[in-house]
């Protein structure tokens, strides 16, 4: 695999930072009852997101799903809107109407974040479309789980997808789990990306846990949907280190597994990778000392803001009430 | 001004709104030239005009169709995506109810989704239980959408021209019986409004309330009980949802007597929603019960004899207007 540059490798680390340490944040303000709403935990699957995500262009588009916590911050959306939403606050991304498992970003690419398992595929080759159609050279990026590879707009879309050659990128995050449902037992076959043959697409399983995997994987992905050369299905091993959604029991996880998740957690195999290129331990705790002060800012601004008005349920139902 | 087809009338309005704005396109299964330009028609000759990539044809796989109509809409393209048989909308119904409806209030306002969803459906040809459906009701109990069908063909290519300009997802529902009507050409760039009903005929003693098809049941029923001395109103909804009550309502108010009509069957139709209201907002003016005709509660059969029998019937709408004017 192709090396990747020192700002190239600072940039994945923050983005990657971000992701977790707002995925603690969340799991604190849930834990301790300040918050109570759904949230979808992505420790485990931090780099994945943040890797992916530097890979693109800021214009560039995105799909991904409930648990998208990930995809959303390392994209850049702002974080007091961010919050802001799922918390429910007048100053959300969608003025508190969509929510953690909804929220909709389009300055910063995010275009949809869809509740329903596989629903972002079409979708994500429909941002493509019209991108192959103005030629404005963005390339769009779907993220989805293992589970989602089983259902019928997977099939429609990938196949759709390699027959126009659009410019779009399958990154499935193979977190080992559909919901609370373990892979071998969802799915026999040895991995999903092998799948992307039966359309004539590329496909290939990388190492989510490993930044010199999983961005060069995503880069050549991004590159060549953007040469107009069409799509890859990229699949990325990882681990859900936690329940399908916060509280949720997760004890049906065999011991074995637990053991391996550990020994494969992305974030000290990340700081080793820092420490070999260079960086210092005092360089890469202050960057996680910045961004806890920005995730707290914003965490006190949106338990701050106010409550959406109750008038909303009226609006942006159709234009004419917009 | 020429005669022209709803078929000719539709490919029309999608040709001037393509050659005005580049993001219009199409897509659906056989819908370019190489499948002849779509099973009725309707996009004959926009292939060559326009290219095969904004006259798309597309496997056979609705979701992803209506997926990408609505990833495209939302990166500001006007799709306009074809369902061959309104049957197949089961295929798709999450990427339509889940998405495209609900896309732009989940977003707070941001992604509106302007995208028209044609598709064909009717009974009286033959096509047996899945090709044949009416199901407006489903799309009219959603929030998001608006569901239009028009009756004749100058309706056909104003209502699409709106439809097309719409920035949000329309239902646009072509009958198959109806693709064959004639009328005068409404010309370039004519619009019919979406949510505004038509006064299809006027008439003092009962208003039907109707769109599509049975339009044209209602029309020539009005035209034989008028030499009985009755006086039948025709409301064509145009738009089914949400559809306009005023005009509606006007009409019950004047007349004191409602019967609402529509090819789809009967129990929790868009008559049921229509009546309610009406007798919530008109009872004063009610002179009886809103009346209700729809298609049997039945999947719609085969045999030619079983589909006339299914379908609500001239005769049935004669009986219910005398019923409710108590002639009968």
């Amino acid at each position: 695999m192709a090396e990747i540059d020192r700002d190239k490798l600072l940039d994945i680390y923050t983005r990657t930072m971000k992701v977790n340490r707002t995925d603690e944040k969340f799991r604190e303000l849930l834990m301790g009852g300040k918050v109570a709403v759904m949230y979808y935990c992505v420790r485990g699957q931090e780099l994945v997101s943040a890797a992916a995500m530097a890979a693109l262009e800021k214009d560039d588009y995105v799909v991904c799903t409930y648990r998208g916590q990930g995809e959303q911050t390392a994209k850049g959306i702002p974080m007091e809107k961010w919050w802001g939403e799922c918390l429910g606050k007048a100053t959300g991304t969608c003025k508190g109407k969509g929510g953690t498992m909804h929220i909709t970003d389009p300055e910063t690419g995010i275009m949809v974040t869809t509740g329903v398992v596989g629903s972002g595929l079409p979708i994500a080759n429909g941002l493509a479309m019209a991108s192959q159609n103005n030629g404005d050279g963005r390339v769009t990026l779907v993220s989805f789980g293992d589970g989602a590879a089983n259902i019928g707009g997977f099939h429609e879309a990938m196949n759709m997808a390699q027959l126009y050659k659009l410019p779009v990128i399958f990154l499935c995050q193979n977190n080992r789990y559909g919901e609370h449902t373990a892979y071998a037992d969802h799915t026999d076959s040895p991995n999903i990306a092998a799948r992307a043959a039966g359309y004539g697409m590329p496909g290939v399983t990388v190492d989510g846990n490993d930044v010199h995997q999983i961005y060069p994987a995503v880069k050549e992905a991004v590159d060549r949907a953007r040469r107009g050369e069409g799509p890859t299905l990229v699949e990325a091993m990882c681990y859900r280190m936690m329940g399908h959604f916060f509280g949720a029991d997760f004890s049906y996880m065999p011991p074995e597994h637990i053991a391996e998740m550990k020994a494969e957690d992305p974030l000290p195999k990340l700081r080793k990778v820092m420490l070999e290129h260079q960086f210092t331990e005092e360089q890469l705790d202050a960057i996680v000392a910045d961004i806890d002060a920005q995730i707290n800012a914003a965490v006190e601004h949106a338990l701050a803001a106010p409550l959406p008005d109750v008038g909303e349920i009226y609006k942006d139902v159709l234009e004419e009430t917009a | 001004m020429a005669q022209i087809t709803m078929t000719q009338a539709l490919n029309l309005a999608i040709d001037e709104a393509m050659a005005e704005d580049p993001g219009v396109f199409c897509l659906g299964e056989d819908v370019s030239a190489k499948q002849g330009g779509g099973v009725f028609k309707v996009t004959s000759g926009l292939t060559e005009k326009y290219g095969e990539h904004r006259i798309r044809a597309t496997p056979i796989s609705e979701t992803a169709i209506i997926g990408a109509a609505v990833g495209a809409a939302l990166a500001g393209q006007r799709p306009i995506a074809e369902i061959m048989l309104m049957n197949f909308v089961g295929v798709c119904m999450d990427q339509i109810v889940n998405h495209a409806a609900k896309l732009r209030f989940m977003s707070g306002g941001q992604t509106p989704c302007p995208m028209v969803i044609r598709t064909t459906t009717g009974v009286g040809v033959g096509f047996g239980g899945q090709h044949s459906d009416m199901l407006e009701a489903w799309f009219a109990h959603v929030a998001g959408i608006h569901v239009v069908t028009p009756s004749n063909p100058a309706d056909a290519r104003g209502l699409m021209r709106a439809s097309i300009d719409a920035n949000d997802p329309v239902i646009f529902i072509e009958n198959i019986l109806c693709y064959g009507l004639k009328a005068e050409d409404p010309g370039p760039g004519y619009r019919v409004p979406l949510g505004k009903a038509a006064i299809a005929r006027e008439g003092s003693d009962i208003s039907i309330i109707t769109y599509g098809r049975t339009v044209l049941d209602a029309l020539a029923v009005a035209d034989d009980l008028a030499k009985e001395g009755i006086s039948v109103e025709v409301v064509d909804l145009r738009t089914i949802a949400p559809y306009d009550e005023a005009t509606v309502l006007a009409s019950v108010r004047k007349t004191g007597r409602a019967l609402t009509l529509h090819e789809a069957v009967r129990p929790f139709g868009t008559g049921a929603e229509l009546a309610a209201n009406i007798q919530e907002k008109c009872w004063d003016s009610l002179k009886g019960p809103v009346r209700r005709i729809g298609g049997t509660f039945s999947a719609v059969p085969f045999a030619s004899h079983l589909e006339q029998a299914w379908i609500p019937t001239k005769p049935q709408i004669v009986e219910q207007i005398k019923a409710s004017l108590g002639k009968l």
